[in-house]
Order: C-alpha cells, then sequence, then structure tokens
C-alpha cells in the first residue's frame, strides 16, 4: 500500500471525527454550508421541531435564487411574479436565516446570486475545505481542490444541527485530459464530451479529479464549469488540484484568510495536489486536441454530439425515446434544427467569461426573427461587472433580454419558462424531459454556441461566426 | 420514519433507464414548504398530459397497479437533482421499495433517510422483473433478501448502518447527536480553522 495520496482523500482525511467501521459511516466534518430555499424549509422545521439550534452559523451562507424572479424586485409584492408557493419559499428562508441567526444575502444584497456562483465569488470556496448544499451542482467548488457535493434535505437538517454528515468513502476517478484544447472550444465542450463518453452514470460512487494539461491551462471559471456538471456524469463530487491559477482567483477576496493567516492558507493549499504515484481506483483519458463544440441531441447529458457530426442511432427503447421528445432524426447534424429561445446562464455558464464569449458573438449581430434569447447573469456582481463593461447594451442592441441573477430558466421554477414543443439551446446543466418547461426541448450547449445558434436561428457551430 | 422490516407486494414496472428526478417530480412542485401530499405529482408529467388528463399506457394509471408498494424501474434510477421531495414522492403514493440495477448516488441516500429501500440487483434478475410485471415479492429488509415467485430467493446489497436505521425505524439525526464530544474535540483540535 503506498503512502501517496490523491487530493481527495487528504481532503477527506483531514475531515473525519469519527473514522468508518463495517457497522457504521464515517462522522464527516463540513467547512462550508451553503443553503438555498428551496431545500430547506423542511430542515429548518425539523430544528424547531427538537429544539435544536444551528450549530455553526458562521460556516452557514444563505442565498436565494432557485425559485426568485429575475425581474427587478422591489418589494414583496413583486414576489407576485413567481407565484404563492415560490414567493411563502422565500419569506421563510428570511425568516429561517433571522431566527437561526444566518447571514443571508437577500433580495436587496449586491452579493446575492446563484449560490454556486456566490461561493466562489465572495472567497469562501477554498482548497481544502469540505463544502456541502442541498443541490447537486454543489460539485462546482471542486474547482478550487475543495471536497464539495450536493445533499438532500435531511442531510441539510444534519449539517445545520451538527455541521456533520455521515458519510461512505467514495471510490476516485482519474480523468486525464491531454493535450491542448483547439480554439473555438470551451469548457462546456470538454465536460459535455467527458459525460457523453463516461456516460450518465459513468461517475456513480466516485469522486472525480479533473488532471491534465488541459485542465491547469484554464481559467477558475471555466474548472468551475467543468467540476459543475460532474452530477451529469453521476459522480459525487469533482475536483481540481489548486494551482497559481487558484490562489491568484481567491486574492483579495472578502471572506479569504487575511494576512499571516493567507501566508499559511497558501502554504496548506500547495501541498494538497494529489501525490505524483497516488492510486486512483479507475481513469480515463481523452484528448483534448481532439474536442471540437458539442450539443446535445437527446434527454441526457450524456446523449451529446460534436455540433456539426450526424445524430447517432441505437437500437434500444430508452434511446428511441428520447429522440422522439427532442423531434430529431438520426443520421442528420443537430444544426438541421431550428431554434425558439436560447438562454445564456446558469450555475454552469452564468459566470462572467461566459456572457463575455456570447457577446463576442452577438456584437454588431441580431437575434434571428421569431428567436427569444435570455441572458441571466449568475449573480448581482457578475451583472454589475457585466453592465460596467458594456455587456448588457451588446444583448439589448442583438435584441436579447437582460435580467436579474437567479436560477431561472435552468429548471424553471421562477416562471422563466419554456413552451411546450419549442427548441432552446440552453447554457445549463440538464436537458431533461420538462426541465425547462412542459413539454420543452433542451439542447446543453456553450455560450458561444448558445449565441451562434441565435443568430444563425438554428443550432450553429460559434467558429463559423468568428 | 416507519420501521420498514418486511415488504410483500406486487410490482410495477417503468422498464425506461436513467429516469432522473425531474420526472420523478418536476422542479414546479418544489415549491411546498412541507414533506406531506406529494404523492400526486409523482411522475406527474408522465402520468397526466398538459390538459391533466391520465395518459393511456402509463403503468400507474393502470388502477391495478394501485396497491402495489414496489417499483420495478430502468437502469439509474433518479439521476440528476438532490430533490429528497422524489423520495418523498414515492413514499406519499405508497412505494415502498424501488429495484433497479443502479440508483444515483443522492437519490440512494436520500430514500435510505425516509425509509423507502432502493434495491440492485443483477442485470439477468432485473431482465426478468421487467419482462414480469406485476409479480408478488417478498423482502426480508432485516436480511436484505428478495424472494421471486419461482421460489429463487436474492440477497442484495445495502450498507449495514443504513439497513438497521432501516428496520429500527430510527433516523440517523440522533446518532450524529451522540457525536457531539467528538465533533466539539475535533472543532477545537484541527490545525486550521474554517
Amino acid at each position: 500500500m503506498s503512502e501517496a495520496k490523491t487530493l481527495f482523500e487528504k481532503v477527506w482525511a483531514e475531515h473525519v471525527v469519527v473514522p468508518e467501521t463495517a457497522a457504521t459511516p464515517a462522522v464527516l466534518y463540513i467547512d462550508l454550508h451553503l443553503i438555498h430555499e428551496v431545500t430547506t424549509p423542511q430542515a429548518f422545521a425539523l430544528l424547531r421541531e427538537r429544539d435544536l439550534p444551528v450549530r455553526r452559523p458562521d460556516l452557514t451562507l444563505a442565498t436565494m435564487d432557485h425559485s426568485t424572479p429575475t425581474t427587478p424586485v422591489s418589494s414583496f409584492r413583486d414576489l407576485a411574479v413567481v407565484g404563492e408557493g415560490a414567493a411563502n419559499q422565500i419569506r421563510q428562508m428570511e425568516q429561517n436565516c433571522r431566527d437561526f441567526g444566518i447571514d443571508l444575502y437577500g433580495f436587496g444584497s449586491e452579493q446575492r446570486g446563484i449560490v454556486h456562483v456566490i461561493g466562489p465569488e465572495l472567497g469562501a470556496s477554498q482548497p481544502g475545505k469540505t463544502i456541502v448544499c442541498g443541490d447537486s451542482h454543489t460539485s462546482t467548488h471542486g474547482a478550487f481542490g475543495a471536497l464539495a457535493f450536493g445533499i438532500g434535505t435531511t442531510e441539510v437538517g444534519h449539517v445545520l444541527a451538527t455541521q456533520c454528515l455521515l458519510q461512505r468513502k467514495p471510490r476516485s476517478l482519474a480523468v486525464n485530459l491531454t493535450g491542448q484544447l483547439p480554439e473555438g472550444v470551451s469548457a462546456k465542450d470538454v465536460i459535455l464530451a467527458i459525460i457523453g463518453e463516461i456516460g450518465v452514470d459513468g461517475g456513480t460512487g466516485h469522486v472525480i479529479e479533473y488532471r491534465g494539461e488541459a485542465i491547469r491551462s484554464l481559467d477558475m471559471e471555466s474548472r468551475m464549469t467543468i467540476c459543475n456538471m460532474s452530477i451529469e456524469a453521476g459522480a459525487r463530487a469533482g475536483l481540481i488540484g489548486p494551482d497559481d491559477t487558484t490562489i491568484e482567483y481567491l486574492a483579495g477576496r472578502p471572506r479569504v484568510p487575511q494576512g499571516d493567516d493567507w501566508d499559511a492558507a497558501v502554504k496548506r493549499w500547495k501541498g494538497l495536489c494529489s501525490d505524483e504515484d497516488a492510486d486512483f481506483d479507475r481513469s480515463v483519458s481523452i484528448d483534448a486536441a481532439k474536442l471540437q463544440p458539442m450539443v446535445t441531441f437527446g434527454t441526457n447529458p450524456g446523449m451529446v454530439v460534436g455540433v456539426n457530426d450526424p445524430v447517432p442511432d441505437a437500437d434500444d427503447a430508452s434511446f428511441r425515446k428520447a429522440l422522439e421528445y427532442m423531434k430529431v432524426t438520426p443520421g442528420k447534424p443537430m444544426s438541421e434544427n431550428p431554434v425558439d429561445v436560447v438562454f445564456i446562464g446558469s450555475c454552469t455558464n452564468g459566470r462572467l467569461s461566459d456572457l463575455q464569449d456570447a457577446a463576442r458573438i452577438l456584437e454588431g449581430r441580431k437575434v434571428a426573427d421569431g428567436v427569444r434569447m435570455l441572458v441571466v447573469p449568475g449573480s448581482q456582481q457578475i451583472k454589475k461587472r457585466a453592465e460596467e463593461l458594456g455587456l448588457h447594451r451588446v444583448f439589448a442592441e442583438a435584441g436579447a433580454e437582460w435580467r436579474e441573477s437567479g436560477c431561472s430558466m435552468c429548471l424553471g421554477m421562477n416562471g422563466d419558462t419554456v413552451a411546450s414543443g419549442q427548441l432552446s439551446v440552453s447554457t445549463s446543466n440538464r436537458n431533461f424531459e420538462g426541465r425547462q418547461g412542459i413539454g420543452a426541448r433542451t439542447v446543453l450547449a456553450s455560450p458561444a454556441t448558445a449565441a451562434a445558434s441565435a443568430v444563425m436561428g438554428r443550432v450553429a457551430d460559434p467558429r463559423t461566426l468568428n | 420514519m416507519d420501521a420498514l422490516t418486511t415488504l410483500h407486494s406486487r410490482t410495477v414496472v417503468l422498464a425506461t433507464r436513467d429516469i432522473d428526478t425531474d420526472q420523478i417530480i418536476p422542479a414546479r412542485f418544489l415549491t411546498t414548504t412541507t414533506r406531506e401530499g406529494l404523492g400526486d405529482a409523482l411522475f406527474h408529467d408522465l402520468r397526466y398530459d398538459q390538459d391533466g388528463a391520465q395518459r393511456a399506457g402509463f403503468p400507474l394509471n393502470d388502477p391495478a397497479t394501485r396497491d402495489c408498494e414496489i417499483l420495478v424501474a430502468g437502469n439509474n434510477f433518479g439521476c440528476g437533482s438532490s430533490r429528497e421531495h422524489a423520495p418523498w414522492a414515492l413514499l406519499d403514493y405508497g412505494f415502498r421499495a424501488v429495484i433497479s440495477t443502479e440508483f444515483a448516488d443522492i437519490f440512494r441516500s436520500n430514500s435510505l433517510k425516509n425509509g423507502l429501500l432502493p434495491i440492485i440487483v443483477d442485470v439477468d434478475t432485473h431482465d426478468w422483473l421487467i419482462a414480469n410485471p406485476g409479480i408478488e415479492l417478498h423482502i426480508d429488509v432485516r436480511e436484505s433478501r428478495l424472494a421471486l415467485p419461482d421460489g429463487r430467493v436474492i440477497e442484495y446489497p445495502i450498507d449495514a448502518f443504513a439497513r438497521y436505521c432501516l428496520t429500527q425505524g430510527i433516523d440517523q439525526l440522533g446518532y450524529l447527536q451522540q457525536q457531539s464530544e467528538a465533533i466539539t474535540a475535533f472543532e477545537e483540535n484541527r490545525s486550521w480553522k474554517p
């Protein structure tokens, strides 16, 4: 047995409060608990029922993102746009945070935004931390070399009450991305290609570590896009070893350690990377140089194809059912499909560089007639920064709608939905049946591909517009 | 959580692979602040068309399946979102067990914490169960065994702690609270503070 450890093993080992046995799982300490309005009300209800406090409100960070409107909210009356259920959920979140002493980045806060966007933005997501949230896309924070994973509402209650979770140690999977990405191919294309390769259950029971030259050369926002969709391959979490890119991103952010503590933290973070001869339970290699812009053609993120390649066929009932739902024809490329809606946003692709990628395509061009395009920044900070750069004008002049931050059309909980039968090219993470609205047909793509599709009025290769 | 020690029921089959939690309960039903009453939303858009009429041919719409407590589903059931509303909806509808060849991690964890038993079987057994909807199964949760009507008995894998909680009907928060001293010691002794 070698002494060499993977990044995941190092982070895991540092957080074991009580080791696991055959009869009992490990008690694992959680350094950062992110909470939002949709998956917490029942957990707070349990605390009230048992008269329990929140053990570490200081390690709990709250915002509202899922059921919130993306039109401006100046008073609770404005919440009517999202319906009574959602408005009630939002009011309960405010009440729960007040009663249990948790800082809430709520309406009126300049730091409000999608929970997986503001954690990194505030510098709360740091290397070596354990981070959980009642949301499967918590894997996003793995981009910092944190062990970050989604949990259910019962477990949200466990963390609120004890700051710990009961966990069995997952297995490890190395995804090596060799070579360099070609021009015009983005992080979203990379992760879609990886999911296409290993399948939507290829990572089940595993924590993925993304490695290799192509990963090292990516900026933090791109790394977040990749880690974000680890769950779409079924993985428990996805992480990337911290390096100078990670440290530069974090420097100066509000929630990072200060002064001598910063120096000590940087020293600790640098020792976290997987040891050179560390063993992974499984490993997969992908040649980045061969990748191209990717789009989905079916009803899960593993049903993916190069934007100009023909849609495959398979003699399989589930596969055929997906194609029938999507109204796509095997043998023909996705680029033949007309588009009704384009959505730029979400915890996958709602960060500043994503908006810049889309704006670069849209500058001096128009959204095609009959196409509705919605641009939803991932946070209020990103919105502000994008407006300073004039991106909102590029979007408006092209004919796209510019909104307040939130999850929005990724899951259509807040009234931002795609109508039945319409085809949506979306930078979000899930093309499940009905995800963006009843009967909505979703094609997942990068921001550049989505913007190019808006301009062309059909699914389009962004490289043809550069 | 109600204790689950044995289960005897007919099966209902949804053979499709990769049924995600958005299919199990669409996001628009997640604005609730309670756990109750989600059975009506279970598989909503698969059960009903956009006018609210039942879709013919969807297995749960067959009145003969109404009292089935065991769902047999295609591979990788429960993938996608972490919403615990998925097992809540299955339980509220009346299911106590789901059988598949594989479950998504978060769904499986959520199910076990609510008294819904996820059972993993081999491909051959799964194929047979898919091909024979409505058969009677007997599940002995204490022994982790599944008895088929033809006399075959299959042992299925389950975490020992989860099985203990399931058969005793206890939740895991109590166990975690008992670790309070160890948690405090961990917080005080760790080399860096988050």
